[in-house]
């Protein structure tokens, strides 16, 4: 294939970066061979790179507050977060405060408030599997938007059968699950997508009354959190609170059609 | 947590809050997100952590403080002209870049890119000044590989595209 020069044009950048694949690497050399405008074009964009590489300020932390940062993970309740001026204290203590206050009642106040200390390290434990999820070259163990073959991967892994739904009709395709440990135990965690936002949802075996989604905002993330079928279903995702609301409402019906 | 991780958590905080001070309640933020909510780092590229904890804690905080901060948008193409009719023009004598490259200092490099929406801004600070792969970009900005090669493209655009506006109006 010869790609034109408006392909090609697309193209330079990452080439210049030297992240093109090879197939593409290779149709666009043999382009830039025979194009004297595109190799031009190439080289202004090496020259503007380097300019900015040199030039561009690179921001250092300013020595004052690399001296603070470990300070703030020994005071208990986040008020060491402070920084010299009041306005960025009250910002930070907004901030903090949530979090330390949720430490605080789970280690303090456990036996005043079981289950809610219980899904309180739930929640952290949750948001952090989502995090790493986030950090991992492959978010799946099984990469498919095929509940048939989704489903029959967690077989002999898990100790129960995640129930598995195709919500594509609804605009969450599914893209895959994986396993992740949570509450003490080995869960399913299922990957659906809203467009490019990655929905994790985990779900495992649970005793207790069926609920309805019940929505919660934790460290920038929404969640959803419901009981149905027998088991316990967490949806975590960076989409918008409304968005995840009506993800929760359309697998939670499915899973009761299940039934 | 090493130096270097630390001056890069600073910067990228820097150069999308565009300011200083703010630029540190992020990051303290981030960093108590970091190691008392995450139970520290656990393996992997430190600096790519680090990195996606702090942009998320800086786009909450925009959110939360300066909503209209998100809704940067350098207007391409107020002059009628397309984007790469203009500035992807073949190189001749009096070539404008050449130009505008001569006289691109700090400053005026920190001006232009602290125009562009956070989105291209974030990815030309991560490639250029940070010098991740586009691998280590996605993750970190949350969005698939084509993605970030489509906004470096773009965004070196119209970065340039300021920088000439800036030339010509100096
Ligand atoms: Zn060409």
């Amino acid at each position: 294939m010869n790609p034109n020069c408006d392909e090609v044009r697309e193209l330079l950048s990452a080439y210049a970066d030297a992240e093109l694949d090879l197939a593409r690497t290779l149709s666009l050399e043999s382009h830039l061979a025979v194009c004297a405008e595109c190799t031009a074009r190439l080289q202004r964009l090496r020259d503007f790179s380097r300019v900015l590489r040199e030039r561009a300020p690179y921001h250092r932390m300013p020595a004052a507050l690399k001296s603070r940062l470990p300070g703030l993970l020994d005071d208990d309740d986040g008020r060491a977060a402070a920084g010299p001026r009041q306005h960025g204290r009250g910002q930070i203590l907004q901030w903090a405060l949530p979090i330390a206050a949720a430490l605080t009642l789970s280690v303090g106040l456990n036996l005043l408030i079981g289950s809610r200390r219980a899904d309180g390290a739930l929640v952290d434990e949750v948001v952090a599997g989502h995090v790493r999820s986030m950090m991992v070259a492959h978010l799946d163990d099984v990469a498919s938007t095929d509940r048939h073959t989704v489903k029959p991967w967690f077989a002999g892994k898990l100790d129960y059968a995640p129930p598995v739904f195709d919500l594509a009709a609804h605009g969450f395709p599914l893209a895959g699950g994986r396993l992740d440990y949570l509450d003490h135990r080995a869960v399913a965690a299922l990957d659906y997508r809203r467009g490019r936002h990655v929905i994790n949802v985990f779900v495992w075996p649970a005793a207790g009354a069926e609920s309805e989604a019940e929505p919660l905002t934790n460290s920038g993330y929404n969640i959803e959190r419901w009981t149905v079928g027998g088991m316990r279903w967490w949806a975590i995702s960076d989409l918008n609170a409304g968005e995840l609301t009506s993800f929760a409402e359309q697998l939670r019906a499915a899973a009761i059609g299940a039934e | 947590m090493a130096e270097p991780h630390l001056d890069a958590a600073y910067n990228l905080a820097r150069w999308l809050t565009r300011d200083p001070q703010d630029a540190e309640d992020v990051v303290q933020e981030a960093y108590l997100r970091a190691f008392r909510f995450f139970d520290g780092f656990r393996g992997g590229d430190g600096r790519a952590w680090l990195l996606t904890i702090v942009r998320h804690t800086a786009y909450s905080w925009l959110k939360q403080n300066r909503p209209a901060d998100l809704h940067v948008e350098y207007v391409e193409d107020e002059t009628g002209l397309h984007l790469h009719a203009a500035d992807d023009a073949p190189l001749h004598a009096t070539d404008p870049q050449t130009l505008m490259l001569r006289q691109a200092d700090g400053l005026r490099i920190e001006i232009a890119l602290r125009r562009l929406a956070p989105e291209y801004r974030e990815v030309l600070v991560l490639r250029e000044l940070e010098d991740l792969s586009y691998k280590d970009v996605a993750q970190i900005a949350g969005i698939p590989i084509g993605t970030v090669m489509s906004r470096l493209s773009r965004g070196r655009r119209q970065l340039r595209r300021v920088l000439e506006q800036l030339e010509k109006t100096a």
